[in-house]
């Protein structure tokens, strides 16, 4: 970084404006992130204005994915071994009902219509809608081996399900629920996103150790990310958690067992920093104001706060055993 | 019509009618199952027992994998199987399927056979995967270009298991060796290991198979084991016939790997990581019983074939096989490191868990031993080492 000489007093102003910002952040705009932590059946949640754990919620086993109701009221927790997803009172944390799921429950992601639920049953080879109001099965969708990753576009059009052993994003019509189109990918596809306009699909492929940027309009790949960390194997380095940011300009991608998060500069795709978080990183999730970014760390058990704009760790928060998903409660909806 | 325009015609009709056909005809791929059963030497134990569909099982799942896949890109696979019971020949049964002309043929049969069958003129266009033999002879001198190797060999293995030792810096070793068919290769895999990552075989002996031990292990092995001196054993008696008696009952206490005690398995049922749980699943609802080395290695060479055809769009062995050993391919394998084929001796490169009955204690490569291409290459014959120049 750049250093400037700056008068003295300015320094002090500056350092003064920080200090009010900090504070006032943490007192004010502090968020909640949950995280589930898939070895102890138990939910973790941190307050982002002291980077602690405030709570641990116990719930259904081997919890992995986890999403926030549109409306913020409802956490779903897809509880993997007990063949359900659960729901959430946010304002009680205490557990409402159970969805019909279908069998091993991996990841789901919720339409914007804030009423179906798209889940991925691993074991099955089938993608289960349920309408979350009526807790009903809608449809049932035949997909690739072992679905894991699911996305649903921000226009509710498209609902994307990852088989990991077919190697295939497959592109659901959400107006009738049928597979319209796949696109091959590389080796294990794990996560799926779609940017905020919805024209570019990401797709993470953890044994391929690439990225697939994939046009909405033609279902096909037009750029791979590939990664290297030096002093890293290469075998090493399995995307599969991602975000990316509102303003189109950043994509972070968990690396797993290289233990490192991903920055991708999203104007010509190119990597521009490597952050060294825990111990396989598996899930992220960005604050709603995009400052900063919670990744989980299944090995080492924990949680690593990490600076957006200086793009540095700058906390680890020790959690449960095997943190997997991880979810952010704006502070605006934290029950009072 | 002009000229022009008809040749316009005839080209885009040649440019689309494979096209055409290619979405609405499925793919139609038949693989061969080829297993000759196998005589057992008898061995001490009455409970020791190898599935009787180990193998099929396992290439059964990867042509139900293939086909949940396929059903999206109009693909269909079959798998035809032939067993030559003990005592029949492998040759006249093989023989008489090449009625069939099969492209593709998984091996699960004697090194002999596979020899002969492989080198038959009819055998040039076939891909045949060896799923069972873990000979190293057959990835060096004695290699085929028409063969490639699901099956791990005996000295990635024995490497596997030597990177852990030496991880451990069990350093000083003491060899026993089995009087059975392929122990004594086993065995000069660990002695070539063993040399490979600096430990040293202070105690090298061949175990006596002429005492039933059952009962009286607690008095013999203390004093076979006898020695001032070693940090670990191992044990080459891939029969399992004495080596489940060996542990908890030598001289000095100490670790054990190999066919007893600590094992480098290509797979094994308490495998978890790295998704593995839902191939065992999946394997354990199809067949009811757990997944072994064998199962896996034949479910990989049926994968092996499903993504060739899905990435080539071709049925063709010839093709299928170029496609393969090319950098091009990987398969996720859930053995948490991408499989490919060596170009070299045509073996499938891939991690090396080392378990217990209970749990992974390792999985090889074991961080740290480098290569200057790929680290799975650190297990096995390296393109240096193998003579094979088939390929």
């Amino acid at each position: 970084m750049k250093l400037f000489s700056l008068p003295l007093t300015q320094v002090a102003k500056l350092t003064a404006v920080a200090m009010y910002l900090t504070i006032s952040s943490a007192e004010v705009f502090a968020d909640w992130v949950y995280v589930t932590n898939e070895k102890d059946d138990t939910i973790s949640i941190i307050d982002t204005g002291t980077n602690e754990v405030i709570n641990t919620l116990e719930v259904g086993e081997r919890p992995r994915g986890l999403t926030i109701g549109k409306d913020n009221k409802l956490l779903f927790i897809c509880a993997s071994d007990s063949d359900t997803v659960q729901v959430m009172d946010i304002a009680t944390n205490k557990i409402l009902h159970e969805l019909p799921s279908g069998e091993d429950p991996e990841q789901f992601a919720l339409h914007p219509d804030n009423k179906h639920l798209y889940i991925a049953n691993e074991d099955d080879a089938v993608a289960t809608v349920v309408d979350i109001e009526s807790r009903t099965v809608v449809a049932q969708i035949d997909v690739g081996v072992e679905p894991e990753g699911m996305a649903v576009s921000h226009n509710g059009k498209w609902a994307i399900v990852t088989s990991e052993t077919s190697n295939m994003a497959h592109w659901i019509d959400t107006s009738k629920n049928e597979i319209v189109a796949n696109t091959l990918v590389d080796q294990r596809p794990r996560d799926a996103e779609f940017n905020a306009d919805d024209t570019e699909l990401w797709v993470s492929s953890e044994i391929g150790g690439t990225v697939s940027i994939i046009d909405t309009t033609t279902h096909e790949i037009t750029h791979t990310l590939t990664f290297e960390i030096p002093g890293v194997s290469a075998s090493r380095i399995q995307p599969v958690g991602m975000e990316l940011t509102s303003d189109g300009k950043l994509a972070f991608i968990a690396l797993g067992p290289a233990n490192h998060v991903a920055v991708v500069d999203r104007s010509n795709f190119e990597v521009i920093e490597y952050i060294l978080v825990g111990r396989r990183v598996w899930h992220l999730a960005l604050t709603p104001d995009e400052t900063s970014l919670y990744t989980s760390n299944g090995v080492s058990g924990d949680v690593t706060m990490v600076d957006v704009e200086q793009l540095k760790a700058v906390k680890t928060i020790k959690v449960g055993r095997f943190p997997w998903g991880v979810a952010v409660l704006p502070a605006s909806a934290i029950p009072q | 019509m002009n000229l022009v325009r008809a040749i316009r015609v005839a080209f885009s009709a040649l440019v689309l009618l494979p096209l055409s056909a290619y979405a609405d005809d499925p793919l139609s791929i038949s693989i061969l199952y080829l297993e000759e059963k196998i005589a057992r030497p008898p061995v001490l134990s009455r409970l020791v027992v190898f599935p009787e569909d180990e193998g099929l099982q396992g290439a059964q799942l990867g042509v139900d994998d293939n086909n949940t896949t396929g059903k999206f890109l109009k693909q269909e696979y079959q798998l035809q199987s032939l067993i030559v019971a003990e005592g029949e020949s492998v040759d006249e049964s093989f023989i008489s399927a090449l009625a069939d002309s099969p492209g593709l043929v998984i091996a699960n049969v004697s090194k002999s056979a596979l020899l002969r069958i492989t080198a038959l003129p009819e055998a040039e266009n076939i891909l045949f995967f060896n799923a069972t033999d873990q000979s190293d002879t057959l990835r060096s001198v004695d290699c085929r270009a028409n063969v490639l190797h699901t099956m791990a060999s005996r000295s990635m293995l024995s490497d596997a298991l030597m990177q852990f030792y030496s991880l451990r810096k069990w350093r000083e070793l003491f060899l026993i060796e089995g009087a059975h068919e392929g122990d004594s290769e086993y065995a000069d895999a660990f002695r070539r290991s063993a040399k490979k990552f600096g430990l040293s075989i202070e105690h090298d002996k061949k175990w006596l198979a002429n005492a039933d031990i059952r009962r009286t292990a607690a008095q013999e092995i203390p004093v076979f084991t006898q020695a001032r001196k070693y940090d670990a054993l191992l044990v080459a008696d891939e029969q399992r016939d004495f080596a489940p008696y060996l542990l908890y009952n030598t001289w000095l206490p100490r670790p054990m790997g190999g066919s007893a005690g600590l094992k480098p398995e290509v797979w094994s049922s308490v495998v978890e990581q790295w998704g593995a749980v839902q191939l065992q699943t999946r394997f354990n609802k199809l067949a009811d019983r757990g997944m072994t080395g064998v199962d896996y290695a034949n479910w990989a060479a049926v994968r092996s074939i499903g993504e060739a055809v899905t990435r080539t769009k071709s049925t063709d062995a010839n093709v299928i096989r170029e496609y393969l050993l090319s950098e091009d391919f990987e398969l996720a394998g859930f053995k948490g490191a991408a499989l490919s084929y060596r170009n070299w001796n045509g073996q499938l490169r891939q991690p090396i868990p080392l378990v217990h009955p209970e749990a992974v204690v390792a999985n090889a490569p074991i961080a740290g031993f480098l290569h200057q291409s790929n680290e799975l290459d650190t297990l096995g014959l390296d393109r240096t080492e193998s003579k094979c120049g088939e390929f």
